[in-house]
C-alpha cells in the first residue's frame, strides 16, 4: 500500500516482507525513478522534492488496515486507530495523509496520462475502471485477471475461468476473501461493481475471487474464513477479539453436530453486533462470511443442526460412509485398502463398515471397482 | 460552542468535547469500561458505543468529538442490545469468582453487569487459564480476572513511563505481561501501584499481608505495634462510604486498637525525624555545595526507579530512610531500651498507603542489628479489610488517639502524604537552621497543587534556594534528565512516584473512572492533610518535643553517628531486567 502526506515529500510503500520479489521491484523502481530524476531532490528542477521510503510489515494481516499500518509505520504495536478521525484529516504523525492501494495509484499514473474522460468510459456509472482479481478455487483457469468493472461473475468465471472442472457444478463464489460474503448462482449475473457486491452482501476486499463446486459445505466455509479472522484479529476491541472467536466456536459445534436449536439466530445476532461495534475494518466485515451463507443456504445449517447431516458431505464428523449390499460384490479391495481397519466381511459375501472406526478417509469410496460404497 | 442534541436533549458544549463528556454534563451516563479520563481514552473496550444520526457503525462517545447538528442516541434498543452481548463477551472470558475477589463491591465490571442485568451467559466458550503473577512482594497480577481493557498500561507507559507491562500476542490470546513474561519482581516495574489504582477489576492488586499480621496477632509472646501514614487517614474513610477527604484519623485508632494492636503509633512522627535528618542534610550539602541538587528518598517507588534507571545519579539521593522505616529503627532500639521490651519480640506493622512499601520493607540494607525497622507493611485497602474481617463499624466508632509518647507529630509531618509536602516541611525546618530565626510564613504556597513540576525560589538569609518538586515517574524523569544534562540551576528536589504523591498512591482506595474524571480526588484528600497541619499547634519538625527528647537523650545530633547508623541507608545500582 502506498502512504502518502501531502503537500510533503514523503512517501512509503508498506509491504510485507513476506513479498520478497515485489520488495525487490520497488526497490529497482525507486531506484530507476531517482534516476530518471522523477523522485529525490529537485524533481525535474522544479525544486520539488520527493522521497519514497519502503516499509516492510512484519505480516500481521490487520496492518493493512490504514490506521493499523500507520501506527505501524510511527513503530508501535499495528493496531487500528478509532475513526473518525480519517487519515486525510489526521494520518502518519497526526498529519493529513493520503492512504491508498497501490493498485489505486497506479490508475491515477493512467488517469493523468489519459485523460478522466478516457478512464470513466470503462466501468459501470459509479463504479469506474478496471479491477484486478485473484482467481482461484475450483475453476478451470487459475490466475490474475483484470476485466472492465461491471463484468459479470459468470463472464469471469465461465468465459475466463473457462468453467468448473469435472464437470461439477459452481455453488458459489467469494470474492473480498475472508471479509467479503459468498455469492450464490442466482447472482451469477450481477455485474461485478462495489455496489452491487454490497447489495448482495459481499464486497470487492482485496480483489480475491474463489470458486466453490457443489461439493463445498457452507457451513465449513464460513468456519474456514473464520479461523483466518480468529487468527488474525489484533485483539484491541471486544466484539472481534472475543465475539470472533465465539463465533469460530459455535461454527466448530455445528460441523460437528453439536449443534443446538437456535445457534443459527445466535450467530446472525452475535455477527450483526460485531459488524457495527468493531472498531476496525477487520471486525466489521468478518461476519460477512457467516452472514452469507446464512443468507443464501440456511438449509445447509439447518441439515448441520437438526439432522446431524452434511449435505455437501465435507463435514467428517457428520457423514457416514456405507457399502450398499446390492452392490457389494464381497471382492474385499476395500478392505484391503482401509487404513484403520474398519471394513469386515468373508470373501464374496457383503462387508460392512464399523462407523465407530472409520475415520471418513473415502479411500474405500474411491477404491471400489462397483461404487458399492458411498458417502 | 457546539449544539447537538443527547437522547432528544439539548446540549451546548464549547468545541472539542468528547460526546461522552456532553452526555455527563447533561446528566446523561454513558456507561464506559476502559476508559480512564487523560490516560487511556483508546475506545477499545466499545461500551460507550452511541448511535449517530448518519453514521453506519456505531460511534466510539469516549473519543469522538461532538459536531454541530449531532444527533445522538445512547440508549436505543440495538446500542442497549450490543452493549449487553459486549459485556456477555468479556464475562464469557473472565473468572467470575466475585464472592472470593478482592474487588467484589468495587468492581467495574460487576456493576456493569448489574446495571445491565445480565443474569447469565449467552456466549459461553473456552476460558483461557494463564498463570498468577505473586512472586513480587508487591503486586499480584491474575490474568484470569483481565478484561484488557488496558488502563494499566498505559498509566505504566505514559504516565508514569516506565513500560514494564504491555499487551503480548494477538487476537483471543492478547494478555498482558512482562518482557519475556517475567514476573513484575524480576522486570523494571517500580512498585508504584498506579495500575492497580487503573484496574476496573480485580486482576491486579496488593500481595496481601493480612494473615501474617493476624498471626502475630495472637501470638503471646509478640509485641505488635503498629504505625499509619499520614496519607492513610484522609482515605480510609471512603471504603466505608465516607466522603472523599475526611479525616478519619480518631476512628482510624480506635480500630487499630479494636484489632489488637499493642501500641498504635503515628507514622508522621517519623516523618518528624525525616525532617530533621533530610533538613540537617540539605543545610550540610547545600552550604559545602556537595552533589546538588539533593533530591529527597522517602519514596520507595521512586527509589527503585532511579536505582534502576538513572544510578548514575544516585549520589544526589537524599541518605534518609523513609519516615515508617526510621521510625521502626526507633522503636526496636530507643522505645525497645526505653520499655525494656527485647526486640526480637516487636514486630513493626505499617499500614501505608503504597505498594512500594512492600518492597521496601524487605531490602537487606533496612536493617538494624540484624531486625528489619518494617516487619509487614498493609495498605490502606488491607487496612479496610481487616476492619470489615473484625466486624468493626467503622462509621460508628469512637475516636481515639495515638499512643504516646511516640505519638506526637508536627503539621509539617502530616503534609507528607501530598506532593510538595516533605519539601514545604524540610523548606520550614531548614530556613530555622539556617537563619537561626523564626519563619514567620511557614505556608510555601508555590511547591502545592497538582502541576507536574513545581519549581520555586526560596530566600533563606540572602541565599535563593532554588528547589523542584515533581511527582509521577513520567515528571520525574524530565527533572532528572534535566540534572544529567548539567542543565539544573536548582539545590533541592523532591519526588514522589505516585501521581499526587501517596495521597494517591498505590495502596489507596481506588476510585472508579466516573469518580476519577468527575471529581479531583487528590485535592480533596491533600485538602484535608493540609487542614490537618493548619490546625496543628506545632507545624515545625524540629520544635516536636518528643523528637527533642529523643535527640537529646539518645540520637544525639541530627546527622550524628547514632542518627546514621538508624536513620539513614545507602542506595545500589538495581539491574531493570533479570532475564
Ligand atoms: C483488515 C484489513 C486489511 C487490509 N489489507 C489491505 C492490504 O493488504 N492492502 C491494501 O491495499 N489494502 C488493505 N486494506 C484496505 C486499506 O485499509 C485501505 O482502506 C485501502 O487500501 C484504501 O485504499 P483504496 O481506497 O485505494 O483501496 C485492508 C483493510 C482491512 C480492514
Ligand atoms: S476489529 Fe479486530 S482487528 Fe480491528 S481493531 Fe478490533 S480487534 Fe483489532
Ligand atoms: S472411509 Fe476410509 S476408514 Fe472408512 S471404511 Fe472406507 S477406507 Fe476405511
Ligand atoms: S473482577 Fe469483578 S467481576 Fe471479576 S470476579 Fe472480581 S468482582 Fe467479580
Ligand atoms: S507498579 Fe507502576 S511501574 Fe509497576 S507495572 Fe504498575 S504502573 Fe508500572
Ligand atoms: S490488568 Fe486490569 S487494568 Fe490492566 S488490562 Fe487487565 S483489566 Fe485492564
Ligand atoms: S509516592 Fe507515596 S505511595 Fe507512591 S510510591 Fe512513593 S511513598 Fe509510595
Amino acid at each position: 500500500m502506498l502512504v502518502l502526506l501531502f503537500g510533503a515529500n514523503k512517501g512509503y510503500i508498506y509491504v510485507r516482507a513476506e513479498y520478497p520479489i515485489a520488495v525487490k521491484r520497488f526497490e529497482v523502481a525507486i531506484n530507476q525513478a531517482k534516476e530518471y530524476g522523477i523522485l529525490g531532490k529537485n524533481i525535474w528542477n522544479t525544486g520539488f522534492e520527493f522521497e519514497l521510503e519502503i516499509r516492510l510489515g512484519a505480516g500481521a494481516f490487520v496492518c493493512g488496515e490504514e490506521t493499523a499500518l500507520l501506527e505501524s509505520i510511527e513503530g508501535r504495536r499495528g493496531q487500528p486507530r478509532v475513526k473518525p478521525p480519517y487519515p486525510a484529516n489526521s494520518g502518519l504523525w497526526g498529519k493529513p495523509t493520503l492512504i491508498n492501494n497501490v493498485e489505486t495509484f497506479a490508475n491515477v499514473t493512467k488517469i493523468i496520462l489519459n485523460g478522466a474522460q478516457w478512464y470513466a468510459s470503462i466501468g459501470t456509472e459509479k463504479s469506474k475502471g478496471t479491477k484486478v482479481f485473484a482467481l482461484g478455487g475450483d475453476v478451470i483457469n487459475v490466475g490474475l485477471v483484470e476485466v472492465p468493472m461491471g463484468t459479470t461473475l459468470r463472464e469471469i468465471v465461465f468465459d475466463i475461468g473457462g468453467g468448473i472442472p469435472e464437470g461439477k457444478e459452481f455453488k458459489v463464489a467469494q470474492t473480498g476473501g475472508p471479509s467479503g460474503g459468498c455469492i450464490p448462482k442466482q447472482y451469477l449475473d450481477t455485474p461485478i461493481d462495489y455496489e452491487s457486491l454490497a447489495s448482495i452482501g459481499s464486497m470487492m476486499g482485496s480483489g480475491g475471487l474463489i470458486v466453490m463446486d457443489e461439493r463445498k459445505c457452507m457451513v465449513n466455509l464460513a468456519k474456514f474464513y473464520l479461523g483466518f479472522t480468529v487468527d488474525e484479529s489484533c485483539g484491541k476491541c471486544t466484539p472481534c477479539r472475543i465475539g470472533t472467536k465465539r463465533m469460530l466456536e459455535l461454527l466448530e459445534r455445528i460441523t460437528k453436530g453439536q449443534g443446538k436449536n437456535g445457534d443459527i439466530e445466535k450467530l446472525e445476532k452475535l455477527a450483526n453486533m460485531i459488524k457495527k461495534a468493531s472498531i476496525c475494518g477487520l471486525g466489521q466485515t468478518a461476519p460477512n462470511p457467516i452472514l452469507s451463507t446464512i443468507k443464501y443456504f440456511r438449509e445447509e445449517y439447518e441439515a448441520h443442526i437438526i439432522k446431524k447431516e452434511c449435505p455437501a458431505g465435507e463435514c467428517k464428523a457428520l457423514t457416514k460412509i456405507t457399502i450398499n449390499p446390492e452392490l457389494c460384490k464381497g471382492c474385499g479391495i476395500c478392505k484391503k485398502n482401509c487404513p484403520v481397519g474398519a471394513i469386515s466381511g468373508e470373501p464374496k459375501k457383503t462387508h460392512k463398515i464399523d462407523s465407530n472406526i472409520c475415520i471418513k478417509c473415502g479411500v474405500c469410496v474411491s477404491k471400489c471397482p462397483f461404487k458399492a460404497i458411498s458417502k | 460552542m457546539i449544539n447537538l442534541t443527547i437522547d432528544g436533549k439539548a446540549v451546548c458544549v464549547p468545541e472539542g468535547t468528547t460526546i461522552l463528556e456532553a452526555a455527563r454534563r447533561a446528566n446523561i451516563t454513558i456507561p464506559t469500561l476502559c476508559f480512564l479520563k487523560e490516560i487511556n481514552e483508546v475506545g477499545d473496550c466499545r461500551m460507550c458505543i452511541v448511535e449517530v444520526e448518519g453514521r453506519k457503525g456505531f460511534a466510539t462517545s469516549c473519543i469522538q468529538k461532538v459536531e454541530e447538528g449531532m444527533v445522538v442516541r445512547t440508549n436505543t434498543k440495538e446500542v442497549v442490545e450490543a452493549k449487553r452481548m459486549i459485556l456477555d463477551l468479556i464475562l464469557s472470558n473472565h473468572q467470575r469468582d466475585c464472592l472470593t475477589c478482592t474487588r467484589n463491591g468495587t468492581c467495574e465490571l460487576q456493576k456493569l453487569a448489574m446495571q445491565f442485568n445480565v443474569t447469565q451467559i449467552e456466549y459461553q466458550g473456552a476460558v483461557k487459564i494463564k498463570p498468577i503473577d505473586d512472586l513480587s512482594p508487591s503486586i499480584v497480577r491474575d490474568p484470569n480476572k483481565c478484561i484488557l481493557c488496558r488502563r494499566c498500561t498505559a498509566v505504566c507507559k505514559n504516565v508514569q513511563k516506565i513500560g514494564a507491562i504491555d499487551v503480548l500476542e494477538r487476537g483471543y490470546e492478547s494478555c498482558i505481561g512482562t518482557v519475556n513474561n517475567k514476573s513484575l519482581a524480576e522486570v523494571n516495574c517500580t512498585f508504584c501501584g498506579q495500575c492497580i489504582e487503573a484496574c476496573p477489576v480485580g486482576a491486579l492488586k496488593e500481595k496481601e499481608m493480612i494473615e501474617d499480621v493476624i498471626e502475630k496477632l495472637h501470638d503471646k509472646d509478640m509485641h505488635v505495634f503498629v504505625q499509619t501514614a499520614p496519607a492513610v487517614r484522609v482515605a480510609l474513610g471512603e471504603e466505608f462510604g465516607m466522603p472523599i477527604g475526611t479525616n478519619v484519623t480518631g476512628k482510624m485508632v480506635s480500630a487499630l486498637k479494636r484489632i489488637g494492636f499493642e501500641k498504635v503509633f503515628d507514622t508522621n512522627t517519623g516523618a518528624d525525624f525525616t525532617i530533621m535528618e533530610e533538613a540537617n542534610e540539605f543545610v550540610q550539602r547545600f552550604t559545602k555545595n556537595e552533589t546538588l541538587p539533593m533530591i529527597t528518598s522517602c519514596s520507595p517507588g521512586w527509589v527503585k526507579y532511579i536505582e534502576m534507571n538513572y544510578p548514575e545519579l544516585l549520589g544526589h539521593l537524599s541518605s534518609c530512610k523513609s519516615p515508617h522505616e526510621m521510625f521502626g529503627a526507633i522503636l526496636k532500639s530507643y522505645y525497645a531500651e526505653k520499655e525494656g521490651i527485647d526486640p526480637e519480640k516487636i514486630y513493626v506493622v505499617s499500614i501505608m498507603p503504597c505498594i512500594a512499601k512492600k518492597f521496601e520493607r524487605q531490602r537487606e540494607e533496612l536493617k538494624n542489628n540484624g531486625y528489619y525497622n518494617v516487619d509487614a507493611v498493609l495498605t490502606t485497602r488491607e487496612l479496610a479489610r481487616m476492619i470489615q474481617q473484625y466486624h468493626i463499624d467503622f462509621v460508628d466508632l469512637e475516636e481515639s488517639t495515638f499512643d504516646s509518647p511516640m505519638g506526637e507529630a508536627t503539621g509539617a509531618a502530616a503534609i507528607f502524604g501530598t506532593t510538595g509536602g516533605v519539601m514545604e516541611a524540610a523548606l520550614r525546618t531548614a530556613y530555622e537552621t539556617i537563619t537561626k530565626e523564626e519563619l514567620k510564613n511557614v505556608n510555601f504556597e508555590d511547591v502545592r497543587g497538582e502541576k507536574g513540576i513545581k519549581k520555586a525560589t526560596i530566600d533563606i538569609q540572602g541565599n535563593k534556594v532554588k528547589v523542584v518538586v515533581a511527582h509521577g515517574l513520567g515528571n520525574a524523569q524530565k527533572v532528572l534528565e534535566e540534572i544529567k544534562s548539567g542543565n539544573a540551576d536548582y539545590q533541592f528536589v523532591e519526588i514522589m512516584a505516585c501521581p499526587g504523591g501517596c495521597v494517591m498512591g498505590g495502596g489507596q482506595p481506588i476510585k472508579d473512572a466516573k469518580t476519577r474524571a468527575t471529581v479531583d480526588v487528590r485535592a480533596l484528600r491533600a485538602g484535608a492533610l493540609y487542614s490537618i497541619d493548619e490546625k496543628s499547634k506545632i507545624r515545625k519538625s524540629h520544635e516536636n518535643p518528643i523528637l527533642k527528647k529523643i535527640y537529646k537523650d539518645y540520637l544525639g545530633e541530627p546527622g550524628g553517628h547514632k542518627a546514621h547508623e538508624l536513620l539513614h541507608t545507602h542506595y545500589q545500582k538495581r539491574e531493570k531486567y533479570q532475564l
